[in-house]
């Protein structure tokens, strides 16, 4: 006999799978473009992180005796792997990206329990492991060299560069901006000097500049969010406030001080920001189920990022910003609740206010 | 007229095309009906009639019984050929107490006895006549709808909603009704509003029923002329708008208070189905017999409405759209998004039911269920500002009471959740059980309280006979004592009078 079935007899047509699949898709623009401008090297890099995601994550759900096609399936693997790539400086050895994968997937994710059960988005955590482990491997930073130049490494040479660490000639290691002003600023120089020459805010937008593989097209990143937004796998809530948590600060202290502050448009551009309000932040497993709760972490996720470019010791703060946001988003779901319905704010049940009737 | 917003809500596939197209068929008479005793709500009704009886169509079979019940009437004329225990339309396919009737092809009515207007009864006989003829709440709930008007009229409400959103995707049952039948349906809103008193009256109907909007719109203004304005409203086509807490939500922007009832904010709200059934029972005399039926879905050959006599088996209208053309994943009992699973055709059709469905493999989208990945898809549905993910991990954790807190309590199980769910978590039925688990703690808790009172009453008691038992033992010592003591007193008296007398008589 078959088992009785509860309603509802019909179902939306969407998956888990479906959605770690759009937002692929939706990072796909930007990848492609991170694998036009650094070359060969970027995509080796690719390939190792998803690899090792695949299999440490089938060796994890083997050791917990869990089903491993629907484990493996779903996409989140992949996803974390992928995010966590595109995070990496583009020449990075072959082994940062395997460990990367493999901390992200182990100790970010399966540990807790597996999907759903991380408090911390998988990918950043692997990221700022990175960063506090190997800061000089996570720090090297390339020259864009398109893939169409005849200064790119070529297939052969790129395989040396991931897999057997031959270093890549001179001149073309580079710093990023945030990097280059922090420096620069902290010498006692003034903005203008500092960005005089380094700093173009249209090239910046389109991605022609030093950073990590993924992050560095704010337009290509923006067209994946808004992408995202229309297929309805997020809302534009955690974004927006995040973007806002940076641009207010930003223009205010601009406004103050602009020979000390960089302004708006600096901001938004460089650095990750727009990966990190459109894919890292919205990571739903990690963020607040609330619209207001949403709000809340989005704008403080924002604020935060700010002030570590600013005054912390790194010079991006997009993934320190949102590690600590994960932390605090169970306190933000237990004070941000939507109001019920037939009740107040506070849970009480509304009194009748009965018009009158006479 | 201004809308109100309304929170939440998601828009399922209609598939209503389906079965809106054709006219309203009355299906033949079959053979035997199976009239369930219980087809509503509250306390089933106690038969009248013994096996071997002849009744008529109309006649009374089973009286309602207790404060909330309904009558149950002989759909059609025929025999009485069973009492007794016969598979009901629940998923579980229980016997409940059925008569059986074999229909003698003749349906003739019994004397019907209508009043010569019905406008110039009182409130209160207007719901006695509504009571009697066992009219119960159309649009799936199946509540007496006399109580309903009772409670209204001592509650004053004012505002009279008629629903006729029918958001359930796949049924058309009440659009059909509303197209071919709005007068009688605008003068049994009339005589509802007549029986409450609601000086207000509006009739919802969702903008993807332009026709029974048409429809309704025409008989009310023709009824307005004839006094009595009966408003009748578009609203927006969405899941669950046809929910009575909804409909008058986007009505009036008013909300029922969480734990109460509508008639708490003065709102009485109804079908349009009922307020046909009030038209027939105070025009013609009618009791609740039939009801218009969609019988839709993939695996259903030619999908219509029928009229259908309460007790039809659902295979014998499954017959009437032509059978099954493909093999049916799931059959429903009503809508998709609330009804229930149906194990088997072989059931009858009730004064609630609004529909019966074939499903396909494809329209269920049937997935097993994986882990919550937070995405808050369920939030931003749920239209009453509930967390169901949170209130699930507490259920799944053994924590019940503690998923009150996230508003289990509040829950309508319009299924919205399960509905958006990418990881198909069936959350709705987490609900029910944790609200069915809830229900019996707390029946165990008031009887275990009362079982200590008794204990306690008991001990109290047995203290009490002890101290009365040594208060007695003490009465009767001390009444010794005493006796003694005037005993003792006598005896000395007697003593010192016998001596006293030795002395007289010596000196």
């Amino acid at each position: 006999m078959t088992p009785i079935a509860h309603s509802p007899h019909a179902h939306a047509p969407t998956s888990v799978s479906r959605i770690m699949v759009t937002v692929m898709l939706a990072l796909t623009p930007a990848t492609l473009f991170g694998f036009w401008l650094y070359g060969w090297p970027a995509i080796n890099l690719w390939v190792v992180a998803l690899s090792v995601a695949l299999v440490s994550e089938a060796a994890a759900l083997k050791i917990m005796g869990r089903p491993l096609r629907a484990g493996l399936l779903d996409g989140s693997g992949l996803l974390t792997a992928w995010l966590l790539t595109l995070s990496l400086p583009p020449w990075a050895p072959w082994w940062l990206a395997a460990v990367g994968a493999l901390f992200a997937i182990v100790i970010g994710k399966q540990i807790f329990g597996g999907l759903g059960q991380n408090l911390f988005n998988p990918a950043m955590a692997a990221r700022v492991m990175l960063l506090i482990s190997f800061p000089l491997e996570m720090t090297a930073w390339t020259v864009p060299m398109p893939i169409t130049s005849g200064a790119a490494p070529g297939f052969f040479e790129a395989l040396g560069i991931t897999f057997a660490g031959v270093a890549p000639a001179d001149g073309i290691s580079s710093a990023t901006l945030l990097g280059q002003v922090k420096t620069d600023l902290g010498r006692g120089l003034g903005l203008d000097q500092v960005l005089a020459g380094i700093y173009d805010p249209a090239a910046f937008a389109l991605g022609q500049r030093a950073g990590s593989l993924g992050e560095t097209s704010a337009v290509l990143l923006l067209i994946g969010g808004l992408i995202l937004i229309a297929r309805r796998v997020i809302t534009w809530h955690i974004p927006l406030a995040m973007l806002a948590g940076v641009a207010l600060p930003a223009l205010l202290a601009h406004l103050i001080a602009p020979g000390h502050y960089p302004g708006l448009a600096y901001h938004m551009l460089s650095g990750g920001l727009m990966l990190g309000a459109f894919f890292i932040a919205t990571d739903p497993v990690s963020s607040p189920n609330s619209v207001s709760g949403q709000l809340v972490f989005g704008f403080a996720c924002g604020v935060l990022t700010w002030i570590i470019r600013t005054w912390g010791g790194y010079p991006e703060g997009v993934a320190f910003a949102v590690l600590l946001l994960n932390a605090a988003t169970p306190v933000i779901d237990r004070y941000f609740k939507p109001r019920i319905y037939g009740r107040d704010r506070k849970g009480v049940a509304l009194i009748p206010a009965k018009e009158s009737t006479k | 007229m201004k809308l109100f917003k309304l929170r939440g809500g998601v828009h399922p596939e209609g598939r209503k095309d389906l079965s809106a197209e054709p006219p309203i068929r009355v299906l033949p008479l079959p053979q035997r009906l199976y009239v369930p005793l219980q087809q509503h709500i509250g306390a089933p009704a106690r038969h009248l009639v013994t096996v071997g009886e002849k009744v008529k169509k109309g006649q009374l079979l089973a009286a309602g019984q207790g404060a909330v019940s309904a009558p149950v009437h002989a759909p059609t004329s025929g025999r009485v050929v069973a009492i007794g225990d016969f598979p009901g339309p629940h998923p579980s396919g229980l016997p409940m107490p059925t008569l059986t009737i074999e229909t003698d092809g003749e349906d003739v009515w019994d004397d019907l006895q209508a009043p010569a207007d019905p406008f110039a009864l009182t409130p209160a006989e207007v719901a006695a006549r509504v009571a009697a003829a066992g009219i119960v709440g159309l649009g799936g709930a199946a509540f007496p709808a006399a109580v309903k008007l009772n409670l209204s009229r001592n509650s004053e409400v004012h505002t009279l909603i008629m629903n006729g959103g029918e958001c359930e995707p796949y049924l058309t049952c009440d659009d059909r009704l509303m197209q071919e039948r709005a007068p009688q349906i605008v003068e049994g809103i009339r005589l509802i509003a007549h029986a409450t008193g609601a000086r207000e009256i509006l009739v919802g109907i969702e903008d993807n029923k332009p026709e029974a909007l048409a429809a309704m719109i025409t008989a009310s203004t023709t009824a307005a002329a004839a006094g009595g304005a009966v408003k009748v409203i578009a609203v927006p086509a969405m899941y669950p708008m046809g929910s009575e807490k909804q409909m008058i939500q986007v009505l009036t922007g008013l909300e029922v208070p969480a734990g109460g009832r509508a008639a708490d904010i003065g709102v009485l709200v109804h079908n349009v189905g009922t307020a046909y059934a009030v038209q027939q029972a105070l025009r013609l005399g009618r009791p609740l017999i039939s009801r218009i039926v969609t019988v839709s879905g993939g695996a259903i050959t030619a999908p219509g409405n029928l009229e259908v006599l309460v007790g039809t088996l659902a295979a014998d209208v499954v017959r009437a759209c032509g059978g099954l053309r493909a093999e049916a994943a799931r059959l429903v009992l009503g809508g998709p998004m609330m009804g229930t699973q149906l194990s088997s055709l072989e059931v009858p059709l009730v004064k609630g039911s609004g529909g019966v469905l074939a499903l396909t493999g494809k329209e269920v989208e049937a997935s097993s269920p994986g882990p919550c990945i937070r995405c808050s898809s369920c939030v931003r549905a749920c239209p009453m500002g509930l967390l169901p993910l949170e209130m699930a991990a507490r259920i799944r954790a053994g924590d019940p009471a503690g998923s009150v807190d996230w508003g289990l309590k509040d829950c309508i199980a319009c299924g919205s959740c399960s509905y958006v769910c990418p990881s198909h978590i069936p959350l709705v039925h987490w609900f029910n059980h944790a609200k069915g688990d809830l229900a019996a703690r707390e029946r165990l808790k008031m009887k275990n309280e009362a079982t200590k009172k008794l204990a306690d009453e008991r001990s109290e008691r047995m203290a009490r006979i002890v101290r009365e038992r040594e208060e007695a033992a003490r009465l009767r010592a001390a009444r010794k004592a005493a006796a003694d003591a005037a005993k003792k007193a006598t005896a000395e008296a007697a003593a010192a009078a016998a001596k006293q007398k030795l002395e007289e008589v010596t000196a």
